[in-house]
């Protein structure tokens, strides 16, 4: 039998966009299914009934629609006896029919992922509607107190009321762009989820769950196959599938060169590399496509030195063409470096010192070229440099150990204010 | 001639406001709208900051972000009240003013009163 906790994370999305869709409120649908899971608790006594997503729908749907009776009535009698002559005395069937939970998440993520909401507050929303995360646990995936996810949350629920910000799929000219943004809200929440090493980690490896958990979601219910959402769903799985070689016995980040590669789970990271190879067969391939592919290739080598840096390279080279940054170039020129070795790679990085000079992982890459050029006199301060800049402790164990290796001691190290 | 009166204030003024004081100023808005009912087209209190877009056209691009206009290098040069089914009908309609091409266009939900 299903639990009731596990109906709450599978269906707490499906569930609250239909309710949304019935009672045109996004407070009240989620208050009426909170009651819903609570009573279900005290009712169901261990025995779940034959359809439980259908009595948590109907009993939610119940109460929502007594609250919003009673409110009206309280608010503004005439409204309540306008709306009981306009009403027909039986409702549509959709909301009779105990069994049918209209699926309506699309609408709902284009709601939340709108742009007329900001970025962070596009995240929490989808968080909290679609994912079923509760407050507390957004706020303590995000690092900040639960009042002020709280009222990010209201403030943009809030104004998806007050500014009647549509729920419903965008019109097929606005798609590509409104769907653009949906997929950066998913990559912001599984970046969220993997690139920061502070916080609770068990909430954050969940991020990351639910990232993927959204992107195959909304695979299922778009229609038409979208190859850059397939692509940044092969790019998470295949990053996540190496979450447990990211990580040493203390806890300290593991670089890509010397993660232990027998950690890594095979089975997600073929779901990936299978991924990324149907995409690219769709057109030419996007960013998200683009990144998941050089995920894959690095997949592929069972050991560091085995990697295919000259198709590593091309592929930056490619991704640079749809996106120009200095950081996708440098990228690349730490690719060129061992696919062609360091003394052709160093004047690209050199290029770059005028955008990246403030960047810590410029100094740190110019630093490597000049340690295997054997430089060690200027690869002991591009090494300072870096980690100077670094942000994280468990970057500026590694850079200082390098440092060391070339000839530089510790005592040289400072840093800033 | 015809003027604009634009009304500037604190909107925090109005919402930490005791119901009594706001039912107060609310009678000198009416009081001021008889007063003048012969000379004013059209008048609408705004929903909060909270609630606004800024939308601008930049290369044929459209962006919509949180939140009002906030440069002071640009200044209003005026206003359309429009009818929109909800706030993409609204965007829509921002987006095509001429001025959205150099400048910004605020998108206000207008308050309604019960």
């Amino acid at each position: 039998m299903t639990s009731i906790d596990e109906l709450y994370r599978v269906e707490w999305g499906h569930l609250l966009s239909a309710l949304i869709r019935v009672l045109g409120d996004f407070d009240v649908a989620e208050d009426a299914l909170q009651d819903a899971f609570a009573a279900a608790v005290v009712e169901w006594n261990g025995a779940a009934p034959r359809n439980p997503v259908g009595w948590l729908y109907s009993t939610a749907r119940h109460r929502a629609l007594d609250r919003l009776r009673r409110r009206t009535r309280f608010e503004d009698k005439r409204v309540a006896i306008a709306e009981a002559m306009a009403t027909p005395s039986r409702a549509p069937d959709v909301l009779d029919d105990e069994d049918a939970v209209p699926d309506e998440r699309l609408r709902l993520i284009f709601t939340c992922c709108h742009p007329a909401l900001s970025a962070e507050a596009q995240v929490a929303l989808t968080l909290r509607t679609l994912c079923g995360l509760t407050t507390e646990e957004v706020a303590r995936a995000f690092l900040v107190p639960t009042a002020t996810m709280a009222q990010r949350l209201v403030r943009a629920k809030g104004k998806i009321r007050a500014a009647a910000v549509p729920y419903r799929v965008p019109e097929a000219g606005d798609l590509p762009e409104r769907l653009a943004e949906v997929l950066q809200v998913i990559y912001l929440v599984f970046n969220e989820g993997y690139a920061a090493s502070t916080g609770d980690a068990l909430v954050r490896g969940e991020l990351c769950a639910e990232a993927i958990r959204l992107a195959r979601l909304l695979r299922v219910l778009l229609r038409e196959p979208e190859p850059e959402l397939d692509g940044l769903l092969a790019l998470m799985l295949l990053h996540d599938g190496r979450r447990a070689g990211r990580v040493d016995e203390r806890g300290d980040l593991v670089r890509l060169s010397e993660q232990d590669r027998t950690r890594w789970d095979q089975v997600q990271l073929e779901e990936g590399r299978t991924l990324v190879r149907s995409t690219l067969r769709l057109g030419p391939p996007g960013p998200f496509t683009l990144e998941a592919a050089i995920a894959a290739v690095h997949s592929e080598a069972e050991r560091a030195d085995e990697t295919d840096w000259t198709q590593i390279a091309a592929l930056y080279e490619r991704l640079y063409a749809l996106h120009p940054s200095p950081v996708v170039e440098l990228n690349r020129a730490a690719a060129l470096s061992f696919a062609r070795g360091p003394a052709e790679a160093l004047p690209l990085v050199d290029a770059l010192a005028e955008p990246l000079a403030g960047f810590h992982l410029w100094h740190a890459t110019r630093a490597d070229l000049l340690r295997r050029l054997d430089r060690r006199g200027e690869a002991v301060v591009e090494y300072g440099e870096a980690y100077a800049l670094a942000g994280n402790d468990a970057e500026r164990r590694f850079l200082a150990r390098r440092m060391e290796e070339v000839g530089g001691t510790r005592g040289a190290l400072t840093l800033p204010e | 001639m015809q003027y604009l009166l634009l009304i500037y204030e604190d909107e925090k003024r109005w919402s930490n406001m005791p119901q009594p004081e706001q039912e107060n100023e609310m009678a000198g808005y009416l009081a001021f709208g008889k007063e003048f009912a012969a000379s004013i087209n059209a008048g609408k209190a705004l929903q909060p900051t909270t609630t606004a877009t800024t939308v601008r056209v930049r290369n044929g691009k459209r962006l919509s972000t949180d939140g009002p206009f906030a440069e002071t290098k640009e200044q209003l040069g005026g206003f359309y009240l429009v009818d929109a089914r909800d706030l993409d009908e609204a965007i829509a309609m921002a987006a095509k003013i001429p001025g959205a091409k150099a400048g910004s266009i605020e998108v206000r939900p207008i308050m309604t009163f019960s």
